[in-house]
């Protein structure tokens, strides 16, 4: 439920937005940051696919007889892709930049690259970031007539996998400058890409994808034995898990370990970016490298990188791979903290 | 007070039904009056092909009409060039058409339809239409949303020191969403930014401030036609470049936030 006082926002998008920045004591370390630099001097920025377009479906589902909005629906917080932004800057109270950022699947990598943009060049303090999807008519029917989607469990780069899972999630995260905190894990570098092929299939040989790995790995200055674990995009839909499984294989070597973690969180498009950054941290936090859920059998395409089971074993290094549909592709660089 | 940067302007590009060009843009914005053209019912951008004309949704054949016309006047090669579409509603058409659908009859959901109807579905068919494998970014922000993209556009050609393109577009709602979404008109902008330039037509200067605030400098005919359209916002700074009149504009880059933009020749 949202408080009484956003009761305007109604939106099952809203609703998981609001649980996501009351978990783990986010808003409150967000408004410290607030407190601390001044809200102007923050910036938001999250990413999203359909925003609060479920409560546009359910307009449309409860017309009046004379083909127009209910005078509830008739509003302006529930049906435009910003909306989600306008949203968490409300809940928050920040007064920096703001925008959404919408590119399909990639769209919670992303705003990773443009907040650091803003950071590097002393436009803000702080920025907030993250991504919040909910399930939705538009994505349940229309991955449903892409043939997409699968009636099991998705098993990621299994030999016999069937298509994707839908989830949904919220995930958020503060970025300071390096100087704020030295022992906390840091942004090392991205990498951002378009396929230039179609607009709903990965270039068959993975080039942008390449092209969004190969950045991420320059602007961090590490050679692909630097890197430890790679959070794979890993959708589970024949041709996505096919050009990424070649991809690691030709560019890592086996001590670099790789898995999908789609199988516990479904594909959560929109939000997919921030939910596997947050991953690809906790397997730096803890020294754990998630498995790929559900998976018995792996595909022939896959190196010895990807890996069914858990494994314990130290990570200073973590990417996380995000693709979407226009051939859109976004690879992040992790790194431990100083002394941590 | 945040920090300042430059770019330049290489390329710039326009559309609307009045305005089918920069160069018709430019005489209007400078207050010459010509005789009234028939208001042209769609871009026809030849960067698609032909079928890809005939079947592409009007959002995506504005952004890509103005894109193309940025970048011929800038010089620069499409594909080279890394690029942000900014719209605040995205296709509406399309929209509308999934919505309708799914109160209907959800199974007939068109896949095409339905990719179609991802924000950065004109930024993917640029891509592919130029080849063009750099990052591609689509973002929307409300009222702020021509602003927006301009701040992310230009950092990004600041930060990268590359150039870069910014189309900007809105198309009317149509359908029930009329009844949540005021915006009639249709009206699209692009510019070629890139930093320290030789082809350069004018340059920005930029800073970040806490006022969403904005000054237009003289209302025209052509801002009062196109006030319900986020994407013209771009006009006073259009209507600077036209008149090569050097000077600051305030333009909103989120719902709290301003960017001021010192524009000189």
């Amino acid at each position: 439920m949202l408080p009484a006082e956003w009761a305007d926002w109604e939106s099952r998008n809203h609703r998981l937005a609001w649980l996501g920045l009351n978990q783990d004591g986010f808003r409150e370390r967000a408004l410290a940051a607030i407190a601390r630099y001044g809200a102007s001097r923050i910036a938001l920025i999250l990413g999203t696919s359909t925003s609060s377009m479920g409560e546009t479906e359910r307009a449309y589902r409860e017309l009046e007889a004379d083909g127009h909005f209910d005078a509830a629906q008739s509003r302006r917080h529930a049906h435009a892709p910003h909306m989600l932004t306008e949203f968490v800057q409300a809940a928050l109270g920040t007064r920096g930049p703001s925008m959404t950022i919408s590119t399909a699947c990639s769209s919670s990598a992303k705003v990773f690259a443009s907040a650091e943009r803003l950071l590097r060049a002393g436009l803000a303090d702080a920025a907030i970031v993250g991504g919040v999807d909910t399930l939705c008519g538009s994505v349940a029917y229309g991955f449903n007539s892409l043939e997409l989607v699968s009636r099991e469990r998705c098993r990621p780069f299994d030999v016999d996998r069937s298509g994707l899972s839908l989830g949904e999630a919220a995930g958020f995260a503060l970025l300071e400058r390096v100087d704020a905190d030295k022992a906390a894990p840091r942004l090392v570098g991205y990498g951002e890409s378009a396929d230039a092929h179609h607009m709903s299939a990965p270039h068959p040989q993975g080039l942008g994808a390449e092209l969004a790995l190969t950045d991420a790995l320059a602007r961090a200055g590490l050679a692909p034995s630097g890197v430890d674990y790679v959070n794979l995009h890993g959708t589970a839909s024949r041709h996505n898990d096919e050009v990424e499984a070649a991809l690691i294989a030709r560019t890592f070597p086996a001590t670099t370990l790789a898995s999908s973690t789609k199988g516990w969180t479904g594909h959560t498009l929109g939000a997919a970016g921030i939910v596997e950054a947050v991953i690809a941290l906790l397997a730096i936090e803890r020294g754990l490298v998630p498995g790929t859920l559900n998976t018995q059998t792996l595909d022939p395409a896959c190196g010895p990188q990807i890996q069914i089971d858990n494994r314990e074993r130290e990570v200073r290094v973590a990417l996380s791979n995000s693709f979407g549909f226009g051939g859109n592709n976004c690879c992040l660089a992790f790194a431990a903290g100083v002394g941590a | 007070m945040s920090a300042t940067f430059e770019v330049d302007i290489e390329g710039v590009g326009v559309w609307s039904p009045e305005l089918p060009n920069w160069d018709a843009a430019r005489t209007a914005l400078c207050g010459i009056v010509r005789a009234a053209a028939d208001p042209a019912a769609r871009p026809a951008p030849t960067l698609l092909p032909p079928t890809e004309r005939r079947r592409a949704p009007e959002a995506v054949l504005l952004a890509i009409e103005v894109a193309q016309q940025a970048c011929a006047m800038a010089g620069r090669e499409p594909g080279e060039l890394a690029h942000v579409f900014a719209s605040a509603y995205g296709d509406l058409a399309v929209n509308d058409y999934l919505c309708a659908t799914l109160a209907r009859a959800p199974l007939e959901v068109s896949p095409t339809r339905f990719h179609n109807s991802v924000h950065n579905a004109p930024a993917g068919y640029w891509a592919i239409a130029t080849g063009c494998m750099r990052s591609s970014t689509a973002i929307s922000a409300g009222a702020a949303t021509f602003g927006a993209g301009l701040l992310e556009a230009a950092l990004f050609a600041h930060s990268e020191s590359a150039p870069v393109l910014l189309a900007a577009y809105d198309v009317a709602a149509v359908g029930p969403l009329q009844d949540a979404i005021a915006c009639r008109s249709r009206f699209a902008a692009a510019l070629v930014l890139a930093p320290r330039s030789a082809r350069a037509h004018a340059r920005l200067r930029l800073r970040t401030h806490a006022s969403a605030a904005e000054l237009a400098p003289s209302a025209t005919l052509l801002q009062a036609s196109h006030c319900d359209n986020p994407a013209a916002r771009s006009l006073p700074l259009l209507a600077a470049l036209a008149r090569r009149e050097s000077g600051v504009l305030q333009v909103a880059a989120g719902s709290s936030a301003g960017l001021e933009v010192e524009i000189s020749f």
